[in-house]
């Protein structure tokens, strides 16, 4: 079936899947949306606290496995960029990995006896976790539109230019525009989810009040990002594979997929509907619609840059550098291997909603975490 | 590439892999270990099992959670330290990591949240089943970390491409059924067996000691050693198999691990050894100060067979033509041959000379098997660090022997009902624990640790390998994960012995 597809289709069709992951850790990372929220929404109250901390804390491990699988599948699908990128923007990556490290202890850790670090160094490390990990993410994700000065050479090893490896793309209000905007998106995520997870009424009420707050704020430095966006040059490649700029490349690709574009509109208004009928009308379920949306934004986001014909890595150091779908893949043969194991991921989401409904259809309440034989973190 | 820049990338991605291995074996086998109880608690419905179950899980989540801190580092720095492995081979060894991701990655984190925080919210076969699936997980996961590195210690399954300067993969079913790949992935997961169960009787010995939790320990104790001793037996056979392909695929290594310079026919094993450190490859000194050898062992341990030759390290090196060993200066030759072929092909395929873009295509493939060899700067490169590698094969080899007869005596005590009459066999138990850790990690370096100077057996050495980046860059992130993965350890200990004292009547 997939041998049968020329090499440019498994390209495409192993970009679709990368936005796609790209999209799902979008939505995910509601748990380090929520994590940045504990202070806001407990108020000091350690038992909404721990009930906010055991909510994110049943969910958290699929956002790290989510990062670990498009890793991974980045790897082999298209390995130029892993190497280029991983050990090019190596200070950015590193600082993101530290952030999701310090995650990865501090549920199970943090009050427990004997911790050694003490509680509140757990709860900074989840902060941390989810303001700069998702900052950073949002700005390496940036990259992707706005470029890095890295060249490729005959052997197509790579070579960075700055030697601030990748922290140089903190310096631009475009890379700085999508983190930040991402940041309260996850936030508004995390509310959403408290909203729909925890059955307790003060919960739910600073989680609309945070909403409110965060929602303009997002609005604001996502509108910038779209402006600079669609204003901005950007890179493409002729029939020979060589790569020029292009003035409103990416507003241009947004017309010329129109699929895209709805698919971009759809989940942008899904998030604005989502918090309208959390805020004026109390509904408690739209942790799916805005959660949708996101994952059908940022998926859009992704294949805009990286499809018709566009550099999605590009280099500002050596424009013929520049990464495109057709230049940095996996072979034939790997992305068809990778394409069957890739027919599991259906069956991989199933059992996930399966087990999240499971496990979900019985509200957290305060009695549940107040429950001295609970396994509760 | 700077001076030193190797060496501290080597030394950040062992720090980083010996950390992660100081949990992972724990998983993979108290995973199983934990099943086995509940599905005794579900079979008999029986609350004492429910309870001990509980209680080993609490442990195993402790352990589980810094396992998965010290875990994504290693997927993403083969891209951030290792950028030219990751583009010269990551057609091949990029697909069993993300099948890893997909395959088994989810299962375990997503039934989980189920092992923990279900018990009251589905049913017990639902419970059971998540249980059973985390214990899957972890293991189908180390079998596709473990596909990768088989693939890095032979190399199958694929065909340099010129035009992309990259190893391609032609055949999936060579990389996943590799012989490396699949005696590696058995003997690594039952090392893992091994050190929960020396985990679990060690605690239920040190209960034992305080003559607290009695029931529990000795049940505990039961389930523990039967698992041990079964996969200690198991272990011995995949230790075999490992060594046996050692043997024919990395000589040099099975050199390295048994001291041997000069080859043998009828060689023995070393049982018992001092390494001379005067010794070198050139003179004439005797290789050990002190050793006791098991005649025949060492040529029917590695080509199952007492009367065959086993090339020792200057026979590698300089080559025996008795035996048809080729010298490593004339790999050397035929490497640099491959790599100037390579760059005569991109000039010729750049003025589209289809004449010589034949001929160095030619030679190329010709001379590809030995492509690594060219980057390598005097023959006695090709050997591993030897007295690293001998000393921890057989530390290994040791102390697994005694785990075996530990477990045989724990059962055998245990059963008899004359545990606690035994308060030497307790201390044992309990000083094991660390000896269990200290074989897994042992094992780690014989097999990495050997196969020095190579990233990719042959294909490729660790200094070509390496992203282009300054030492100090390196040297930063290195003492960064040493502070951090040093200060969640020490929690990580007093968290577990602060569990350990509470016991299973008030852990959660």
């Amino acid at each position: 079936m997939f041998e049968d597809l020329t090499l440019l289709q498994l390209q495409q069709f192993w970009w679709i899947i990368i936005s796609l992951l790209g999209g799902l850790f979008a939505f995910i990372m509601f748990v380090q949306g929520g994590q940045t929220l504990l202070g806001r929404i407990s108020k000091g109250d350690e038992t909404y606290k721990t009930m906010l901390i055991n909510s994110l804390g049943r969910k958290w491990e699929l956002g790290f496995t989510t990062l670990v699988l498009f890793g991974g599948a980045l790897f082999a699908a298209f390995p130029l960029f892993y190497s280029t990128s991983f050990g090019g923007a190596y200070w950015v990556w590193m600082a993101i990995l530290f952030c999701f490290i310090i995650q990865a202890v501090s549920y199970e850790y943090r009050k427990k006896p004997n911790n050694f670090l003490g509680k509140k160094v757990y709860e900074a490390f989840l902060f941390i976790n989810g303001s700069l990990g998702v900052i950073l993410l949002g700005v390496a994700i940036a990259t992707f539109f706005s470029g890095s000065s890295f060249s490729v050479d005959e052997n197509n090893f790579s070579h960075w230019h700055n030697s601030l490896r990748g922290l140089e793309s903190l310096f631009s209000i475009f890379n700085l525009s999508l983190g930040i905007a991402l940041f309260f998106l996850v936030r508004i995520l995390g509310a959403l989810y408290f909203i729909n997870n925890i059955d307790n009424d003060t919960i739910r009420f600073r989680a609309i009040k945070s909403i409110k707050i965060d929602m303009p704020i997002f609005l604001i430095f996502f509108l910038v990002f779209l402006f600079l966006l669609f204003t901005k040059t950007g890179f493409a490649y002729d029939e020979n594979l060589s790569i020029y700029v292009q003035k409103y490349k990416y507003l241009i690709n947004f017309l010329e997929m129109p699929f895209v574009l709805g698919m971009f509109i759809t989940g942008i208004l899904m998030v604005i509907v989502a918090v309208f009928l959390t805020i004026h009308f109390k509904k408690t379920c739209c942790i799916k619609t805005g959660g949708l949306g996101v994952v059908l934004t940022v998926k859009a986001l992704f294949l805009n840059v990286g499809l018709n014909n566009t550099s999605y890595y590009p280099s500002t150091y050596d424009l013929q550098s520049s990464l495109t779908i057709i230049n940095s893949s996996g072979s034939h043969y790997t992305l068809t291997v990778m394409s069957y194991t890739a027919l599991m991921v259906p069956f991989v989401l199933g059992y996930i909603f399966y087990v999240w409904y499971q496990m979900d259809k019985v509200k957290i309440t305060k009695e549940e975490i107040e429950d001295p034989h609970a396994h509760n973190y | 590439m700077e001076e030193h820049l190797v060496d501290w990338s080597r030394a950040q991605f062992a720090l980083t892999a010996i950390y992660h291995w100081l949990f992972v074996p724990l998983t993979l086998g108290l995973g199983f270990i934990i099943a086995i109880m509940e599905t005794i608690y579900v079979k008999t419905g029986d609350e004492f099992w429910k309870k001990t179950t509980k209680f080993w899980m609490t442990l195993f989540a402790i352990n589980f959670a810094i396992g998965v801190a010290t875990g994504i580092i290693m997927e993403f720095e083969f891209g951030t330290n290792w950028a030219n492995y990751s583009w010269f081979v990551g057609d091949i060894f990029g697909a069993p990591l993300a099948v890893e991701g997909i395959l088994a990655f989810f299962m375990e984190s997503t039934f989980f949240a189920v092992m923990f925080f279900g018990w009251d919210k589905v049913s017990k076969g639902f419970h059971l089943l998540s249980t059973w699936l985390v214990a899957i997980g972890s293991n189908l996961s180390a079998l596709w970390i473990l596909v990768a590195n088989g693939w890095m210690q032979y190399p199958v399954g694929m065909k340099f491409n010129p035009d992309t300067v990259r190893n391609e993969m032609d055949n999936f079913w060579d990389v996943l059924f590799s012989p490396v790949a699949i005696s590696k992935f058995l003997h690594t997961i039952t090392s893992g067996y091994v050190v929960a169960s020396l985990f679990v009787v060690g605690i239920s010995a040190w209960y034992l000691l305080k003559r607290r939790e009695i029931e529990f320990a000795k049940k505990s104790i039961i389930v523990a050693a039967s698992f041990g001793l079964i996969t200690s037996i198991f272990i011995t056979i995949t230790g075999d198999e490992s060594a046996h392909q050692v043997a024919l695929k990395q000589p040099v290594k099975l050199a390295a691990m048994e001291g041997l310079y000069e080859g043998r026919t009828e060689a023995g094993i070393v049982a018992i050894g001092v390494l001379n450190p005067k010794k070198t490859l050139t003179n004439d000194e005797e290789p050990f100060l002190f050793e006791i050898e098991a005649p025949y062992a060492l040529s029917l341990l590695g080509y199952h067979d007492i009367n065959a030759f086993v090339p020792g390290l200057k026979d590698l090196v300089y080559g025996n033509e008795k035996y048809n060993i080729e010298s490593a200066q004339s790999k050397m030759d035929k490497g640099k041959i491959a790599i100037n072929a390579l760059k005569e092909y991109k000039k010729a395929k750049k003025i589209n000379d289809i004449e010589n873009i034949r001929k160095y295509q030619e030679i190329l493939e010709k001379n590809m098997k030995y492509f690594g060899y060219g980057h390598l700067k005097k023959p006695e490169d090709i050997i591993p660090p030897i007295p690293l590698t001998f000393y921890t094969f057989h530390l290994m080899v040791a102390l697994g022997s005694w785990f075996l007869v530990l477990f045989a005596l724990l059962l055998f005590f245990t059963l008899k009902r004359e545990i606690l009459n035994h308060k030497w066999l307790l201390i044992s138990t309990v000083t094991s624990i660390p000896l269990g850790y200290i074989a897994s990690e042992a094992g780690w370096i014989v097999a990495e640790v050997g196969r020095q100077p190579w990233a990719i057996q042959d294909l490729m050495p660790v200094g070509i390998a390496l992203t282009d980046i300054s030492t100090s860059n390196v040297k930063t992130t290195f003492f960064m994960f040493l502070f951090l993965f040093t200060a969640l350890l020490i929690a990580e200990i007093k968290i577990m012995i602060g569990q350990i004292k509470i016991g299973p009547e008030g852990g959660h």
